[in-house]
């Protein structure tokens, strides 16, 4: 069969609200959802530092037995069936996000590897032709980061550290800021 | 488990982050380079979309108020279709435009242009099984903006669609045919490959025009194919 080029992207532009604001999902999951309750929240910043206040992430993940709500996952796994795994986050004004959701468990990763549980990000906004991909871990996970297939393939090891979600002392809240450039500029993929 | 991922993007066919002519990118973009990420499991799947979160009048923007919104009534309809040319069904398309004086429903949009009190400027909608989609909409109207002196954006739709997997996560922009703006626009000629570009521009179509109802545009739109053989994870 022949192969057809996509549809290029275009940017999601100042308003996307009108659109996308329909499905914004800040709390993934529900009271039957099994799983540690976690928050994230961070703060988006442009080039200058300056805070991104029309942008919105999209996020995927796993639920807390590590599996997907989507028919390729055949994992040999229970499944949680009141867990979705999307949320749609906008930032506000100032350029802050915050979600809560549960934390994911591990999935598989390339070869027999396992992936330290993570969460993929899509993120639009204005000024971006192309969403960026990029991924959340947790610093509660250490172990498990320290041997995560994609974590390994960033070069400079102090450029992980920008995916890893800070944990708060004694509260399950994580910290986890966004910089689309600059010396603290987060790791996005090519995916 | 097998992973088939997803096929690369061919240089040229889709936009480079810092395109410098779209000066909202300058600062916005990303500066390092981007790490090539492995399709795995996380990759591959995506949420799913209950067609109940759809209403059955949620992809006619002419409805919903006392009255008709001003403008050219338009019907839009098309194929989704995947890097092989197969259907997408089922998958959720979202759509938003400004109305026909060119002024979106927004705080922040200032254009010195009235809002329309019968159009919101939102609609969604699920492909069918065979991956067609249709919306009824009246046509935009084209706007100045202050990328550039003289910036005018042409006439265009708002489109975001999911597909099977995150990796075929799309917004893009719908466009009229025989827009004079179309080559003056730093967005649209973000895309340097002519043929991936134009696959952006609507084409009138006399089928689907209603007589004594509306003009109909067909946009199809192409999702990310997929590899032919699995990555043996």
């Amino acid at each position: 069969m022949s192969k057809l080029t996509p549809t290029p992207s275009q940017t999601v532009g100042p308003y996307y609200s009108i659109g996308l604001n329909w499905l914004i999902t800040t709390d993934l999951a529900r009271d039957a959802t099994t799983g540690e309750r976690i928050v994230v929240s961070g703060r988006l910043t442009d080039g200058d530092g300056a805070p991104i206040p029309d942008a919105v992430l999209e996020v995927w993940q796993a639920d807390a037995n590590g599996r997907y709500a989507h028919a390729e996952d055949t994992q040999d796994k229970p499944k949680d069936a009141t867990f979705k795994g999307f949320g749609r986050v906008p930032t506000d004004k100032d350029g802050n996000f915050v979600f809560t959701t549960i934390k994911p468990g591990a999935v598989p990763g390339p070869g027999n590897s396992l992936q330290a549980p993570h969460i993929l990000v899509a993120l639009s906004m204005r000024g971006l032709l192309r969403h960026v991909y990029t991924r959340i871990y947790f610093s509660d996970e250490a172990a498990a980061n320290a041997t995560d297939p994609i974590l390994g393939l960033i070069d400079e090891p102090a450029r992980r550290a920008t995916l890893v979600a800070q944990r708060a002392k004694g509260a399950a809240e994580y910290r986890w800021d966004i910089a689309m450039q600059g010396t603290g500029e987060t790791v996005f993929f090519d995916a | 488990m097998d992973i088939v991922g997803y096929r690369r993007i061919v240089p040229g066919t889709q936009p480079e982050y810092l395109h410098p002519a779209y000066t909202s990118s300058v600062k916005r973009s990303p500066t390092k380079k981007l790490v090539q990420l492995p399709h795995t499991l996380t990759e591959v799947t995506g949420p799913m979309f209950g067609h109940d979160k759809v209403g059955p009048d949620d992809h006619d923007l002419t409805k919903g108020h006392a009255g008709a919104p001003i403008g050219e009534r338009i019907i839009v309809s098309g194929r989704v279709l995947d890097g092989d040319g197969r259907p997408v069904p089922n998958t959720l398309v979202e759509l938003w435009q400004c109305n026909a004086t060119g002024r979106y429903r927004h705080a922040n949009d200032q254009h010195d242009a009235p809002l329309d009190p019968n159009f919101d400027g939102a609609g969604r909608s699920f492909t069918d099984a065979e991956g067609n989609y249709k919306f009824i909409t009246i046509k935009p109207g084209a706007y100045p903006w202050r990328n550039h002196f003289n910036g005018w954006r042409p006439q265009h739709l708002h489109f975001s669609l999911f597909g099977p997997s995150f990796m075929t996560r799309l917004v893009t922009q719908m466009y009229f045919p025989g827009d004079p703006l179309i080559p003056l626009d730093p967005i649209f000629n973000c895309v340097t490959d002519a043929r991936a570009r134009d696959r952006m521009i609507s084409t009138f179509d006399i089928e689907t025009t209603v007589p004594d109802f509306a003009l109909g545009y067909r946009f199809d739109i192409v999702l990310r194919g997929r590899d032919a053989t699995p990555m043996g994870m």
